[in-house]
């Protein structure tokens, strides 16, 4: 075998990783690379930086390999030094425990802090007031109540462009989570449990959400468009819902709740409580009961207010 | 007449004529085997050289082959799986359908797959490569085989009866509890894993007691060849993992058929339990699986550099910390489950720091390599193609481990991607360099150089294809476990190129078993038992090794023992020792092992589907194996001088 047919697989690799970033410079379709508010961009930021971490260690290993490999091939005539028995070298090995423990701790030190930032609604626009929209997970359809709108959606929801959106979840069905790319990372949207998740959208647009942890059959219909608008525009949009969508009554949510797709819908009202019932009907009382008798648990995104 | 019917209607799966395929093709090669050994009279060597067998290397044989029938199965669902999402709205498979596959290909690929083949690995080597005759508990391990594979035919029995379960190999539960997953399908994958578990439990115990206990005299422990360790090692992290999956999956089953609540929060459980319990096995299971691929990289490394394994200590150091690190990482498998920011950052630095010791080995290998002489045999070749492959996987696992990065991998393709590189780029890798390196070693032929070279150049040219898109993909916003996808998010193209990939590693395999089938005729003999020049202690026997491996027990004076003996016997003016021939004690057969597998198949049969009259006699059965081995005395013998001294001459070693 010649050694330099050996290379192909990096080349290849190289090829395709270099096309991805390529593509992904210049296109939409990919949100994680291109979010459009302060929790994605956040995120990217340690998204890039992990990677030039990992590439420090990653590309010189590659490059060695093939040198070594073409150097030290066993071929008649080779003039590299053959030490068979040199199996040690203190300073070498201090060098590769060394470097990684330095890569990782930096890596560690970004994550930590991003990690307790995130938990707080995005910094940018503290002085705004933000929006609470509650979700819930069905089988198979995503339900958004808003709480101060007092109005509701299915598998579709309007926010404000600029205004962070503190996003309440939880699931009237198996375990789901609750995922807009282009805003910022997914949160578990759990039976029993109320969940918190900040987003904001800087920009207006039409961006696409997904359910990202499996629930059964009809999971993959799960998608749904999120609209950011001008905040004139996101009022509009309210009251013309308040004016000529249809109520939500309690019939009308148990008959979502039973198993099936949905198209998009929007209703002018829903029953008083309907999210937080949800939460206790499906085991919230004995959540609230555990941890109220257990200390540190400020840091849950579900007890903070 | 009508219940009948009804019966067999629910009974049997019915419906979809690939499932009809299926059955008729099972039938079929039933038939064929039965005939086959029918016709000719190969009962009786089926029984007493196979289903009764305790001798390590036969049952690392059978781990080798059910392995590889497994690996053929979930890649069939991999195959069908790619298929549906070649394109957007597919109709080649329904919801229901895919769902039962991605299920069932990750339970077979992590659990009866990657773990039959590392135990394959540890039976036909480690015993041998530390001087040993067999290992320290032969009648448990043939009890271990057994278990494993009647739970993975548990398991594949639930596509032709019953139905397949359909919540992930992951299986969290509400989605997996009752309301949600009625059929049986959810209690085969309990049944499957807990009995398989049993069997893997009580291979760590065997196995670590084996390399504690049974080295050659002289074998340190910082002396032992660096498969091994990473065997020890590997046995001490399944001691401690195991046991958080039994309990989570029989309190899953509890739940299920007894009406409990561990796990549903109507009720005052709580599902987040279950999913810490499965992590805590779920992580440490990976490095399971993984270390004892490093243990081979190291060995193929180190022999085809004609060099010592460089940096030892640090290597026994790096499987270590590996294995004590694995353990505290858990929760970055579920860093949006809501812990606080607390507990995610401590996992997420936790995770980043395994990466540490890892990197370490990796540039170990290639020092190992610095200043060799590397020749590019099949073993070394795939050990080559792990290292940027492994590297790679191991760079996307830090940058899952960035816990706030993670909220946008989670569950997307890049994850996917992530530890497909890592399952199939490390492990899989791994035990094909173990495979094409041992196997002269099990067998007595090499296997063919050209088919191989097809074969591994199909397998890595089909991997960066399947699966470098992927990483694409889930920053496109694809997530997993979805069946199907519309043309709107631009998810084609890629999606396509993946799906060629597979069907390249598909074409890889079957290239690979015609290699095997070709070469058992035309492969090239190993009538000197170190067709390699191999250094530790499985090469100064013959191939395949005789059935008391040594006739002496060798006396270990270094780490790589056996290159020592040679350069000692190249010495001018060296004399042979005279060897010295004891009567050899040697395990009996038995095939209680064997039986008491079947009452756990039937007990665990009667269980899936509720059936206490079935499931209480197959209990009663298994307990009545464990009545019945307690008051055998008569278990162990003595091969006489003479016989061995006959084996010995005829092998042309005396
Ligand atoms: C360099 C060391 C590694 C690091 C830092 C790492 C990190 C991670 C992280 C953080 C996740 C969770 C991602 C998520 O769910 O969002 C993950 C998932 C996973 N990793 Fe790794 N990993 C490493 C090596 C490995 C190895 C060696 C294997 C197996 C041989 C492996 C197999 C897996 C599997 C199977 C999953 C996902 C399981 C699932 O959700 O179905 N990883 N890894
Ligand atoms: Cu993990």
């Amino acid at each position: 075998m010649k050694p330099s047919r050996f290379k192909k697989p990096f080349s290849i690799a190289a090829l395709l990783a270099g096309l991805t970033v390529l593509l992904s410079g210049c296109s939409d379709q990919y949100p994680v690379l291109n979010p459009v508010g302060p929790v994605g961009q956040e995120e990217l930021h340690l998204i890039k930086l992990s990677t030039v971490l990992v590439a420090i260690v990653i590309i010189p290993v590659l490059i060695l390999l093939a040198i070594i490999v073409y150097r030290y091939r066993d071929k008649k005539g080779n003039t590299a030094p053959y030490q068979p028995n040199w199996d040690h070298s203190t300073k070498l090995e201090y060098l590769w425990w060394g470097i990684p423990i330095v890569i990782i701790a930096i890596l560690g030190t970004f994550t930590a802090k991003s990690t307790f930032s995130l938990t707080k609604p995005p910094v940018e626009s503290a002085d705004i007031k933000p929006l609470v929209i509650q979700v819930t997970s069905l089988d198979w359809k995503w339900v958004f109540t808003y709480p101060d709108q007092k109005i509701a959606t299915v598998n579709y929801a309007e926010i404000p462009a600029g205004v962070p959106v503190q996003f309440q979840l939880t699931a009237d069905s198996p375990m789901n989570s609750f995922w807009i790319p282009a805003l910022g990372g997914q949160e578990y949207a759990m039976p029993g449990m109320d969940m918190r998740l900040w987003l904001q959208a800087d920009k207006i647009g039409t961006f696409d959400g997904n359910g990202a942890n499996f629930t059964g059959e009809g999971f993959a219909h799960m998608d749904f468009k999120v609209v950011s608008k001008s905040e004139a525009d996101f009022n509009a949009w309210v009251s013309d819902v308040k004016k000529n969508s249809p109520a939500l009554t309690v019939d009308g949510y148990n008959k979502l709740t039973e198993k099936g797709t949905a198209e998009p819908q929007t209703f002018s009202s829903y029953p008083e409580g309907l999210y937080e019932n949800t939460v206790d009907k499906n085991g919230g009382m004995y959540m609230k009961h555990d941890m109220s008798n257990m200390s540190g648990m400020e840091n849950m995104p579900s007890m903070a207010k | 007449m009508d219940s009948i019917k009804q019966f067999a209607s629910t009974f049997f799966v019915t419906g979809d004529p690939m499932i009809y395929g299926a059955d008729v093709s099972i039938v079929l090669v039933s038939v064929a085997i039965l005939f086959y050994l029918t016709k000719f009279k190969k009962w009786g060597w089926l029984w007493r050289e196979w289903l009764t067998t305790v001798d390590h290397k036969k049952i690392g044989i059978m781990y080798l082959i059910a392995a590889l029938l497994m690996l053929f199965r979930g890649g069939v669902d991999a195959i069908l799986m790619r298929i549906q999402l070649a394109a957007p709205n597919m109709k080649f498979l329904e919801s229901q359908h895919y769902n039962e596959i991605f299920t069932t290909h990750g339970t077979i690929m992590i659990l009866f797959m990657a773990m039959p083949l590392i135990f394959a690995m540890f039976n036909i080597v480690v015993p041998l490569q530390i001087g040993a005759r067999d290992v320290a508990f032969p009648f448990l391990n043939a009890v271990s085989f057994w278990l494993f594979f009647m739970g993975a035919m548990l398991l594949n029995l639930s596509f032709v009866i019953g139905g397949s379960p359909d919540s992930g190999w992951t299986s969290y539960p509400p989605l997996s509890e009752l309301g949600f997953s009625n059929g049986p399908g959810e209690n085969y994958y309990l049944l499957s894993i807990l009995i398989s578990g049993i069997g893997s439990t009580a291979t760590g115990i065997n196995f670590l007691v084996t390399i504690l206990k049974m080295r050659a005299p002289g074998m340190k422990l910082m002396k032992t060849p660096m498969f091994s360790w990473s065997v020890l090692a590997t046995c001490i992290m399944i001691l401690y993992a195991f046991p958080a999956l039994t309990v989570a999956l029989i309190l899953l089953f509890i739940d299920r058929i007894g009406g409990a609540h561990f796990f549903t929060l109507t009720g005052g459980g709580n599902p987040m339990m279950f999913i810490n319990l499965f992590w805590i096995w779920g992580h440490p299971e990976v490095y399971i699986v993984i270390l004892p691929a490093f243990g081979i990289f190291s060995e193929v490394v180190s022999t085809f550099s004609k060099k010592r394994l460089f940096g030892y200590t640090s290597m026994v150091l790096a499987l270590v910390s590996i294995s004590i690190i694995g353990f505290f990482t858990w929760v970055h498998h579920f860093f949006t489950m809501g812990a606080g920011a607390d507990v995610n950052a401590f996992f997420a630095i936790a995770t980043m720091a395994v990466a540490i010791p890892t990197g370490v080995k990796v540039f170990n290998w290639l020092f190992t390599m610095f200043r060799g002489r590397i020749s590019l045999t099949q073993p070394m070749l795939w050990t080559l193609a792990f290292i940027p492959c492994f590297a790679i996987g191991g760079a996307t696992g830090v940058m899952l481990s960035v816990a706030p990065a993670d909220y946008q991998y989670h569950n997307s393709y890049f994850l996917i991607a992530h530890f497909h590189q890592v399952l199939i780029g490390g492990v899989v890798f791994g035990m094909f360099a173990g495979l094409y390196y041992w196997w002269p070693k099990m067998f007595g032929f090499k296997l063919n150089d050209r088919l191989g070279k097809w074969s591994f150049w199909l397998w890595n040219i089909g991997f960066y294809v399947c699966f470098m898109p992927q990483y694409a993909l889930g920053f496109m916003g694809m997530t997993r476990r979805i069946y199907v996808y519309g043309w709107d998010r631009g998810w084609a193209p890629l999606n396509m190129v993946s799906t060629i990939g597979a069907f390249l590693m598909g074409i890889g395999f079957i290239v690979m078993v015609w290699q095997i089938i070709y070469s058992i005729k035309h492969g090239e003999r190993d009538t000197t038992g170190d067709p390699w020049g191999g250094r530790t202690l499985e090469w100064s026997i013959p191939s395949p090794a005789p059935l008391y491996n040594f006739a002496e027990i060798p006396v270990v004076k270094s780490r790589d023992a056996w290159f020592e003996m040679k350069e000692e016997m190249a010495q001018p003016g060296y004399q042979k020792k005279p060897v010295h021939i004891e009567p050899i004690h040697m395990p009996k057969n038995s095939g209680i092992p064997f039986f008491m597998a079947v009452f756990f198949f039937i007990g665990g049969f009667g269980a899936v589907f509720e059936w206490y009259w079935m499931a209480i006699p197959g209990l009663i059965g298994i307990f009545a194996c464990l009545f019945a081995r307690s008051f055998q005395y008569d278990t162990d013998y003595y091969i006489p001088v003479e016989e061995v001294e006959a084996t010995e001459s005829a092998l042309g070693r005396l």
